[in-house]
């Protein structure tokens, strides 16, 4: 198939509603999607993803801020709900109603703790979403790209085992007729990447090994050549993994939202 | 006449003690914070029939958790005719329950069948026990003490069952040969009777009645002992599950006296807002026994020390300090020590030591990833994070001891709204020269 390349503008919800628009999804873009290297790649993928569907969505660019989610698992309360009544007030003031993230732990915080402190909108993750569209007949996947791959799924302790989200992510992968191997420890039995409850950002304590080497050599132990994530923390530490293992020439790390880009080719 | 003295005797002695230990340990509770509201009964009760009547998290490990479902259901059986030794016991009847008919040959014959089940099963967990490296029943927390508590327990169980089959099988013995009709249904026994059959009938009647005093002596005696005992779940687990906390396993408790003092640094108004100063200064965290909330320490209470939590932890897995179970464990021996004290003599006393510090180190807490494995894993819904995360809470809020690069990533959302250091201004740089292909059409 023939294609054009096109640029893609951004909605920023701020400019949005400086000429009396709206926009039916927030996009939180989250601070890993924003400054992470690797995970800026996801969210642009994501965003084409959204633009290549038509979706009414906005960011809030530069008036983002942290979730506060890192702050809260390490023990930070104060600063926790700081930021999140920051946000609140801010998605508030825009009338949001719907927020669509990649990050599991935005994805959590959001819809599990923020009510609390007064949030009223609803929570996507964009695994979710994804399936959604696919299930509604409005995403359809080449069944060519990935077929005869064989792809294994990480599963995020934020969004499997803290929010019972195993199924959407699958879905995706089966549309893509890939063919999907479990690691042994999958699901609500997956083991944790090692970065949660803050550990992403301060070094591990003492022990006699790194918990991303353990998950990696799950993930490895499936043959497949290429381990599927969703989310921003599971795809540094897995990364790490694959170059510890001196495997990430052979083998891949992607995030869902790449995984459709792809099999769109976007 | 004589047999129901002594029986009442026993009783009340097994009821007074089992009263003053349950009490003391209940007393603790006065102790406690308050958790969370009770609501929702209905789901509760689903949920105590799915996780604790249907073993739905044991099942989880489905070899040895079907041996631990079948030891349960076998045991609810059996209840029913320990009540009715009990009736039996005061009243000085025999099998009273035997009016009841087939409903009655059902419940006997399954207890009968359950009970040698039983006895084979605890054998078997003796055997892993003794003679198997079962990796989850080792670790720092698992003292000596630990290790011959879960061997005692077993063997009460095994001593139970094995009076019981032989309380059955003299009854049939003793019944036939005196002439009366033999009340129930005893498939096991029937066949051990047979065995036994040149037992003649005085001897047949008093080993039944050994049988059935040691039987029930020996209920007394376990459920004496349970209290003291990581087997204690006997009692508390159920209770623990039907009190969960209902949340999903991602959500935190929300500080309410942390949102007022926010909300007040966020509202210039409020600045001027007289505040009342009679209000107890709350400490933010868990510290020691004043800071425990009543599911932390019923939590405690219910752990059987499976380890089922720390066999799934990540940290723990990969050798560093933590164990789920340990912390548990401290909370348990720690409200017991110091809990006790407070009760006696006032909550102000102290003994210098506290159970972050002394108990539970920062190590063991900053080695958390919050994944909630552990909690996952729990046969009796313990949650393990909560009480991990309201230690660092204390840690960071109370005493600002969070490791360096935590400091630094909580200057950073502070001064840039990100855990790294980037502007904020920044934020949108991932969109610049953004291009996607489009199918020509």
């Amino acid at each position: 198939m023939e294609t054009n390349t096109r640029k893609v503008e951004v909605p920023v919800l701020a400019e949005l509603f400086s000429r009396n628009e709206t926009a039916e999804y927030l996009f939180w873009v989250g601070s890993a999607g924003a400054f992470d290297d690797r995970y800026k790649k996801v969210t642009r993928a994501f965003v084409k993803v959204l633009t290549f569907l038509g979706v009414d969505y906005a960011v809030l660019g530069t008036e983002e801020s942290s979730s506060g989610d890192v702050a809260r698992r390490a023990g930070n309360e104060m600063l926790f709900q700081m930021q999140a009544l920051m946000n609140i007030e801010l998605l508030r003031n825009y009338g949001v109603k719907k927020v669509i993230t990649c990050d599991p732990h935005v994805y959590n915080t959001f819809k599990n703790e923020y009510p609390d402190l007064g949030a009223d909108f609803e929570v996507i993750h964009h695994s979710q979403f994804l399936s959604k569209m696919i299930e509604d007949g409005k995403l359809k996947l080449s069944p060519d790209i990935f077929r005869g791959k064989k792809l294994t799924y990480h599963d995020p302790c934020y969004l499997g085992r803290a929010n019972g989200e195993y199924k959407a992510p699958r879905r995706i992968i089966e549309s893509t007729h890939a063919e999907l191997v479990e690691m042994k420890r999958n699901k609500s039995f997956a083991l944790c990447c090692g970065a949660g409850g803050s550990q992403m950002f301060k070094e591990a304590e003492k022990g006699n090994k790194e918990v991303f080497i353990e998950r990696t050599e799950d993930a490895l132990e499936t043959g497949a050549e290429m381990i599927v994530t969703a989310c921003p923390y599971c795809m540094v530490m897995i990364t790490d993994g694959l170059k510890y293992k001196n495997k990430n020439e052979e083998i891949t790390n992607i995030d869902l939202a790449e995984l459709v880009a792809l099999s769109l080719n976007l | 006449m004589i047999k129901q003295i002594l029986f009442v005797l026993a009783l009340v002695l097994t009821l007074g003690i089992f009263a003053w230990t349950v009490n003391r340990l209940a007393a603790i509770f006065s102790l406690t914070k308050a958790a969370f509201p009770v609501r929702d009964i209905g789901q509760r009760i689903r949920l105590t029939l799915q996780v604790a009547l249907g073993q739905s998290k044991i099942l989880r490990r489905p070899v040895v958790g079907s041996m631990h479902a079948l030891v349960w259901w076998g045991f609810l059986f059996i209840l029913i005719g320990s009540i009715e030794m009990v009736i039996d016991g005061i009243a000085g009847t025999e099998r009273i329950l035997g009016n009841l008919g087939v409903v009655y040959d059902v419940i006997i014959a399954l207890g009968d069948l359950f009970a040698l089940l039983i006895a084979l099963l605890i054998l078997a967990f003796l055997f892993r026990r003794v003679f198997m490296h079962i990796k989850r029943f080792s670790g720092s927390e698992m003292t000596p003490h630990s290790h011959v508590d879960a061997k005692i327990a077993l063997t009460l169980i095994l001593f139970l069952m094995i009076t019981l089959l032989g309380m059955n099988t003299f009854y049939i013995l003793d019944a036939s040969q005196s002439g009366h009709e033999v009340v129930g249904c005893y498939p096991v026994s029937r066949l051990l009777s047979g065995w036994f059959g040149g037992v003649t009938g005085q001897t047949a009647h008093t080993l039944h009645e050994i049988n059935w005093w040691g039987h029930i002596l020996g209920i007394f005696f376990f459920a004496n002992y349970l209290p003291y005992s990581k087997h204690f779940h006997v009692f508390v687990s159920v209770p623990n599950v039907f009190l969960s906390n209902l949340a999903p396993l991602g959500k935190m408790t929300t500080m309410a006296n942390i949102t007022k003092e926010v909300k007040l640094m966020m509202d210039p108004d409020a600045a001027f807002v007289e505040t009342t100063e009679d209000e107890p200064v709350e400490r933010f965290g868990v510290c020691d026994v004043e800071d425990i909330t009543w599911k932390h320490y019923l939590d405690s209470l219910a752990c059987t020390q499976c380890g089922r939590c720390t066999s799934v932890c990540p940290a723990n897995l990969t050798g560093k300090l933590l164990s789920p179970r340990k912390i548990v464990m401290n909370v348990r021996e720690r409200m017991k020590e110091k809990g006790l004290k407070m009760i006696q003599n006032g909550k102000e006393w102290s003994d210098e030591k506290a159970l972050l510090g002394d108990y539970v180190t920062a190590e063991e807490l900053w080695a958390c990833t919050t994944c909630n494995a552990c909690a996952r894993e729990c046969p009796v819904n313990i949650n393990q994070p909560a009480i991990i995360l309201e230690m660092r809470r204390f840690l960071v809020m109370e005493q600002s001891a969070a490791p360096g690069e935590l400091n630094q990533i909580f200057s950073n959302i502070e001064n840039n709204g990100a855990p790294w250091q980037f502007s904020q201004e920044d934020r949108m740089q991932w969109a610049e020269e953004l291009y996607m292909n489009q199918p020509v059409s």
